[in-house]
């Protein structure tokens, strides 16, 4: 083609319209592919990640059997307290966002964050477009040994007839997802400021083990201890969906809780924005 | 309309002066000692559409910086520039789809997918038409010749092939503007002639405007009629590659192979020693004295080999950054 064809001078050429829900789902699409390049790792680590369960269950088993039979502990009978530990997982797998903010950080400091401000994208969405394909592809490739877990411990399960249950049981899982991928995020937006946050993500996660209720519920925990808990963010990681799956949260009390945890996944989305925002311009001005 | 107006551009960076050893660390923790570096100072340059022009100078110059101001990705400390019409730090969606930053260090094609689903992805980002994105990736591939190779995971590629993948990406959208820093770093002769082959062609068949930096001199000469020398964030040359290659080419250079172990003394009466290694000195000579100074040389000292050549495009620029530097230095005296 000649130049005359191609005027040099083309910035009066309309740009093709942007699809910006095309984008972000064709991101999705992508990365799904590439998840799933590596099934077999996959694999593997799912089904390593079950080993620590069958621990967990002999090991409250004994507990239980210590007590004396029929006992409860903090209003969880045995089989409760095995159907909860299993139900942490399953709150885990919507929630945990292994590697978010290290991600994030890792781009700052090594200057892949310039892809976002060179190409026509946006950073927090790309990242989310790309989890949601990480959780999607995570969650088909273990559901089948998970359902063959759960059919082996299904005698510690009463599921809920309740349709209303089953609904905010879904709700705050996918609540849960946004909880949990905004509030590392936000963490992992520290990296604009600080070069290393590894520690403090260590600190962070062993911490967030705890306070979310993925070893032990919430209830076990002294009075006041849990009250306290209860009022943070943490508990929507794990703790929350296993307490509305074993019927403990019923009703209005159900829908409250929700809507709280609605109010703290916007609070995570607002926070993770201004951050990154503020970040840009920090960087902008002393890095890139 | 220019393509790149920029002017008095300049950046300014705060260094953290770390102290040396244990306890010049902690007291850094309590006061920090900055250094002010002005990574670029003042620079003014305009870019027409269509042009092909170096930014030539040495590590530290303030190249890449003005690269990443010209793109948007950092603020400059005073100055103003206008990129195709837009502001470039305000980062306009529309301005991110008309230009293309290539870094040879740096790659952006996903490393364990086929460049293809790459450039799929490109196609969603930039919001392509997919009949006009089919075309050009059809046209750009066969003119990198690297038709088969789409299919293949970017990580199986060689540096080259991958280096021709990346421009291929960035040229999807069709860019009016392409940026390129050290495009052609650590490749070998064949694959650097063949990138720069494709950014002649490019440029020639569809009047895109670039502006690159390197250190291989032969891209330059490839590329670029302009070359903009940068030193200390300076631009100390702006203007046809040919008058820095006039300036010198009055010179040539004769190299002498002497028998024995060292290069003679007393040779600086026929022209300027250039180098001296083991035997074999370099001498500057003018060209319409070769012919008599050869003959004087070769009269009094053995010679086994002589060759004379053009001095090479580096020394001259190397010369313009000497001369640069002079001039920076002599400005910042007191007065």
């Amino acid at each position: 083609m000649s130049p005359a064809t191609n005027p040099p001078d083309a910035l009066a050429l309309p740009l093709p319209p942007a699809r910006p829900f095309r984008k972000y789902f064709n991101i999705f699409r992508a990365s799904l592919t590439e998840r799933l390049a590596y099934r077999a790792d996959f694999f593997l680590s799912t089904m390593l990640r079950f080993l620590p369960v069958l621990t967990t269950i002999l090991l409250w088993h004994a507990i239980y059997a210590a007590a004396g039979t029929g006992r409860s502990l903090a209003g969880y009978s045995e089989d409760q307290m095995i159907a909860y530990l299993l139900l942490v997982h399953i709150s885990r797998m919507f929630s945990s966002m292994p590697g978010l903010a290290h991600g994030i950080a890792r781009d700052i400091r090594d200057g892949n964050l310039k892809k976002y401000l060179l190409q026509p994208i946006e950073m927090i969405p790309y990242l989310l477009s790309y989890r949601v394909a990480h959780k999607a592809a995570y969650i088909a490739t273990s559901a089948l040994p998970y359902a063959l877990l759960f059919f082996l411990c299904r005698d510690y399960f009463t599921l809920p007839t309740d349709p209303w249950i089953w609904a905010g049981y879904l709700v705050s899982l996918l609540l849960g997802f946004l909880v949990g991928f905004f509030f590392e995020a936000t963490i992992g937006m520290l990296g604009f400021w600080f070069l290393q946050i590894g520690s403090f993500l260590y600190v962070i996660n062993t911490m967030s083990f705890f306070l979310s209720g993925h070893m032990l519920p919430l209830d076990v925990l002294p009075a006041g201890m849990a009250e306290v808990l209860k009022f943070l963010p943490f508990k929507y990681l794990a703790y929350y969906p296993a307490t509305i799956f074993l019927g403990k949260v019923q009703g209005e009390e159900l829908v409250w809780g929700l809507v709280i945890e609605l109010a703290w996944a916007t609070a995570f989305i607002v926070m993770a924005c201004w951050l990154y925002r503020r970040g840009l311009r920090h960087y902008s001005a002393y890095g890139g | 309309m220019p393509i790149i107006e920029a002017s008095g551009l300049s950046k300014t960076y705060r260094v953290f002066q770390k102290k040396e050893g244990f306890l010049g660390a902690v007291r850094g923790l309590f006061r920090r000692q900055y250094k002010e570096v002005h990574a670029v100072d003042g620079v003014s340059f305009t870019i027409e559409p269509g042009e092909m022009v170096a930014f030539l100078g040495p590590n530290g110059a303030g190249k890449t910086t003005t690269l990443k101001m010209l793109s948007g990705l950092i603020y400059p400390s005073s100055g103003s520039a206008r990129v195709l019409d837009f502001v470039p730090w305000h980062r306009a969606d529309a301005f991110r789809r008309r230009f293309s930053l290539v870094m040879g260090q740096k790659n952006q094609l996903w490393w364990d997918l086929p460049a293809a689903d790459s450039f799929h992805l490109h196609r969603e980002i930039y919001s392509l038409d997919p009949k006009e994105f089919e075309r050009t990736l059809a046209e750009l591939t066969e003119m990198f010749e690297v038709k088969e190779l789409t299919r293949q995971p970017v990580r199986e590629l060689s540096l080259g092939e991958r280096m021709k993948m990346e421009l291929i990406a960035a040229l999807l959208h069709r860019p009016q503007l392409l940026l390129l820093d050290e495009p052609t770093i650590g490749l070998d002769v064949l694959a650097q002639v063949t990138i720069q082959k494709c950014l002649k062609e490019y440029n020639a068949s569809r009047g895109v405007t670039m502006l690159l930096t390197s250190h291989y001199m032969r891209d330059v000469e490839a590329l670029c009629k302009r070359v903009l020398v940068i030193t200390h964030g300076k631009v100390v040359y702006d203007g046809p590659l040919a008058r820095i290659t006039e300036q010198f080419g009055q010179a040539k250079l004769v190299k002498l192979h002497f028998d024995g172990d060292g290069v003679p003394d007393g040779l600086e009466v026929y022209g300027e020693v250039t180098g001296r290694e083991g035997p074999v000195a370099s001498l500057k000579v003018d060209r319409s004295r070769v012919s008599e100074v050869l003959g004087a040389i070769l009269d009094r000292y053995t010679v086994l080999d002589v060759t004379i050549q053009d001095p090479p495009l580096d020394q001259m620029i190397a010369r313009v950054f000497e001369e640069g530097r002079a001039r920076h230095e002599s400005s910042h005296q007191p007065a």
